[in-house]
């Protein structure tokens, strides 16, 4: 037996083991992070069934319910009873149901803590509705009736059964109204307030030079004047467009048998997830998620979607790319390449491999300290005097957050750009040299195609750690909300010195700064699937770029 | 000095080249009779010496390399010969810490001068090196890149330099068909005679061999001196090699170097039946090396 095992450590085996061990735990531990966050948020689209029951309390009072049942855990008794409530002696565990009440205006609150054992008599009522609405949250409910103009048109219960369909048809209507609404208040009107801003800065700017005759001037006036007639004929419409939207309303009564009235201009969406097929149920699931993908943040980040969190978070890390890859590549050669290499070369590396491990809070601060007021102030002074007081790169945003990040994340693509220029043989070198080209030349038309490959690592691994920072971003440009992009239609298309939403910084804001805590977390999750999506695409097309040149410049076997 | 004597003795001892134990009539030469007294002096090696740092490589070379003719370099291995050849196009500044004393002629200009632009002299002087070293390029882009980095850049000039140069390397009817296609998918022998046409393309005087076959088979061998023998009417060529049959059938000319030292210089086939030196001798009778 011993020397078996001898013979088995010998033959290596055991190594196998472990490393496969490894290795298989390192998997699971992954695999078992991305289930977690992919579960854990992904079920939040999903339109839960909504029971009705009654709660009875130990001290006999009863009260009706309606709601989504949203998670379950068991707790100690200990702890139930500790809060005064009675426990059946002898009970360990008591289970508890976290259901989501809705109706934020008529309880107060939209999540109730109800121990299990309390239920009697749940039942999932078909006529049950709930309606997703743009402030105060989810209504559930019975649907009484629809009024238009305040005139009852249809009546639950009175003639066919035509008041669901006739609903639905008023939603649709009023959310083409919103629509409406939203583009002319967001691109039309946002265009004219533009304009009219560059129009104030153009005068203020001509002004501090002296040069405001009454001919500049008038001529200013009457673009402004054009301006503002535009911006009153779209008010008009958009007076019109308002009442058109507020023209119906339903009128429903929830659990405790309150009857509100809500005007359809409010409503998102409305549903009856009691009644819907499995079908249905996946098409309002994909509606959902996609609503979750391209959408605007609602009520305090905690509906609708993070869009422009996405989009910034991109937006940001492609910035940081195109930043970072000249600054490093340049920074390699010349250590590489041209430097005489000796102590002053040796320190330099070392300083370069050592600001690799500066932690990115520091990094934070030296970018809002020398970028934002330093470099910022000296900007607006020199080129937007005319906006003072009001600071345009004097303050936190796109271009400081992404130069901040390249300062971070330039020694990873200096270190890998290095290796790729070592990488490549003296032959090929040798072989452009000896055909007359010189140094440079050869840099230029060989050396440095060969090396891009190893370039795009390092821009990968740049683009993998930037990614995924959000503390020095919350000191040079990240906001809660910035709903406006960074990227849109208005000269001068890229507006770098705008604020803008990050997802990795979202999901802080939602998780600890929401004030509606039960409501956030799934979207916490949610969002952190999506953090690590965008995160991976970036990466496989980066790694996609980079086997694309490998296969290019595929280096020679020597 | 020692060098200067030796090519005087030369053209006194004729030799009859079909006395040669090895067959060159294979490769037609001509059997006039060579003599470096007859030549045109192409590059003119005067009291050369060569440091690597502290390390004394070559020791007060003296030689002159004759126009449109094939000058072998042989010796075992280190002996200084590749390290000689470098010097003809300063590849040798590529090395830290590598000093010359003495110089170098090229057209009775010496190339050491310090107002001599480096980048021109490689232009004139071409190198072809151990291994093929093809750039990751189209094989067109490859024998193209000399030309374009001296800004020629108008298609039918290229296209025609191309041609010319492929079918002087005799390459062209092998790739005509795939000139845009990497120059990576060739095979070896191919590889090492595109970078033959790459080094012609530019039209240097001078073309160094670097033991261009020493990385190949005996049939793309063969070719390549095939090529070597059809390359000397128009340019003057110097290879350097560890086979001395090679030296013995492709060149006119062989220098036997030993020690960083320049043993004897002279007709190819005189060194090779009737070496002056003992220690040529030794060598090309395989007693060393």
């Amino acid at each position: 037996m011993r020397e078996s095992f001898g013979s088995w450590t010998r033959s290596g085996a055991p190594w196998v083991w472990l490393n496969a061990g490894a290795v298989a735990i390192s998997v699971v531990m992954v695999i078992g992070l991305l289930m977690l966050i992919a579960f854990r948020g992904l079920g939040h689209f999903w339109p839960a069934s909504i029971i009705e029951a009654d709660v009875r309390s130990p001290d006999g009072s009863r009260y009706h319910m309606v709601g989504e049942k949203v998670e379950a855990i068991t707790v100690p008794a200990e702890q139930i009873r500790a809060a005064g409530i009675e426990v059946p002696a002898g009970q360990e565990t008591v289970d508890r149901y976290l259901i989501k009440i809705g109706n934020r205006d008529v309880y107060g609150a939209d999540f109730r803590w109800v121990i299990a054992d309390h239920i009697e008599g749940i039942s999932y009522p078909e006529a049950l509705m709930a309606v997703e609405r743009r402030e105060r949250g989810n209504y559930y409910g019975y649907l009484l009736a629809i009024k238009e103009n305040g005139q009852t048109v249809a009546q639950q219960g009175v003639g066919e059964n035509t008041i669901w369909p006739e609903l639905e048809q008023r939603i649709e209507r009023a959310l083409n109204i919103h629509e409406e609404i939203y583009q002319i208040e967001k691109h039309e009107i946002g265009r004219i307030n533009y304009a009219i801003e560059r129009l104030r800065l153009k005068q203020r700017s001509l002004e501090l030079k002296g040069k405001d005759t009454a001919q500049n001037l008038s001529e200013i006036d009457a673009e402004r004047a054009q301006l503002n007639a535009e911006y009153k004929a779209l008010q008009a419409k958009l007076a019109d467009l308002y009442v058109e939207s507020n023209r119906d309303s339903f009128v429903a009564q929830a659990m405790n048998g309150t009857k509100t009235e809500v005007s359809l201009s409010k409503v998102v969406r409305a549903y009856q997830p009691n009644m819907m097929s499995m079908g249905d149920k996946i098409g309002f699931y994909g509606s959902k998620l996609w609503e979750f993908m391209s959408d605007e943040p609602r009520e305090a980040n905690t509906e609708g979607g993070i869009f422009p969190a996405i989009f910034g978070t991109v937006m940001m890390v492609i910035l940081m790319s195109i930043l970072v890859t000249p600054f490093g590549v340049v920074a390699a050669v010349y250590l590489r390449e041209y430097a005489k290499q000796g102590f002053v070369t040796r320190m330099i590396r070392i300083a370069v491999n050592n600001l690799a491990g500066v932690p990115s809070i520091v990094y934070g601060v030296f970018g809002l300290g020398f970028f934002v007021y330093f470099l910022g102030g000296h900007i607006d002074d020199l080129f937007f005097p005319e906006a003072l007081p009001a600071p345009t790169f004097g303050t936190p945003g796109l271009m400081w957050a992404s130069l901040t990040l390249a300062l971070l994340t330039v020694p990873v693509v200096i270190v890998a750009t290095e290796e790729g220029l070592a990488r490549i043989p003296r032959s090929v070198r040798e072989g452009s040299l000896a055909l007359g080209a010189t140094k440079a030349e050869t840099l230029w038309r060989v050396v440095l195609p060969m090396a891009s490959p190893a370039m795009m690592t390092g821009v990968i691994l740049a683009v993998a750690r930037a990614a995924g920072e959000v503390a020095p971003l919350m000191l040079v440009g990240v906001v809660k909300l910035a709903p406006s992009l960074p990227l849109d239609g208005n000269y001068p298309f890229l507006h770098l010195d705008q604020k803008f939403m990050h997802l990795g910084f979202h999901i802080y804001d939602v998780g600890f700064q929401s004030p509606n805590v039960e409501a956030a977390r799934p979207l916490v999750y949610a969002t952190a699937l999506l953090l690590v999506v965008v995160i991976a695409l970036l990466n496989l097309s980066a790694i996609a770029i980079r086997n694309h040149l490998r296969e290019k410049y595929k280096s020679l076997e020597m | 000095m020692e060098a200067q004597a030796e090519m005087n003795n030369t053209d006194a001892q004729t030799q009859d080249a079909k006395t040669h134990s090895i067959d060159i009539s294979a490769m037609n030469r001509n059997n006039e009779e060579l003599s470096l007294d007859k030549e045109t002096t192409c590059m003119d090696v005067k009291n050369m010496d060569l440091f690597y740092g502290e390390k004394q490589a070559l020791f007060d070379v003296n030689m002159t390399i004759p126009k449109q003719r094939v000058t072998a370099f042989i010796g075992p291995s280190g002996c200084g010969k590749s390290t000689l050849l470098r010097s003809f196009n300063r590849m040798n500044d590529l090395v830290d810490g590598c000093q010359i004393k003495g110089e170098i002629n090229l057209e009775g200009q010496n190339i050491y001068d310090k107002n001599v632009d480096v980048a021109e002299l490689r232009r004139r002087v071409g190198m072809v090196f151990q291994k093929p070293n093809p750039f990751p390029k189209s094989i067109y882009e490859n024998v193209a890149y000399g030309l374009r980095i001296q800004g020629i850049n108008n298609k039918r000039v290229l296209d025609e330099a191309v041609e010319w140069s492929l079918k002087s390397a005799a390459l062209w009817d092998e790739v005509k068909d795939r000139l845009h296609e990497s120059a990576l998918g060739m095979s070896g022998g191919q590889q090492q005679r595109l970078v033959i046409a790459r080094t012609i393309a530019v039209k240097p005087e001078v073309l160094l061999l670097d033991e261009p076959a020493s990385a190949l088979d005996p049939i793309s061998t063969l070719k390549i001196e095939e090529l070597i023998y059809e390359l000397k009417d128009r340019f003057t060529i110097v290879i350097v090699t560890h086979n001395m049959q090679q030296a013995a059938r492709v060149s006119d000319y062989t220098a036997f170097m030993y020690m960083g030292n320049l043993i004897e210089f002279g007709n190819t086939d005189t060194l090779f039946t009737n070496p002056k030196e003992k220690k040529t001798e030794d060598y090309i009778t395989g007693r060393y090396g």
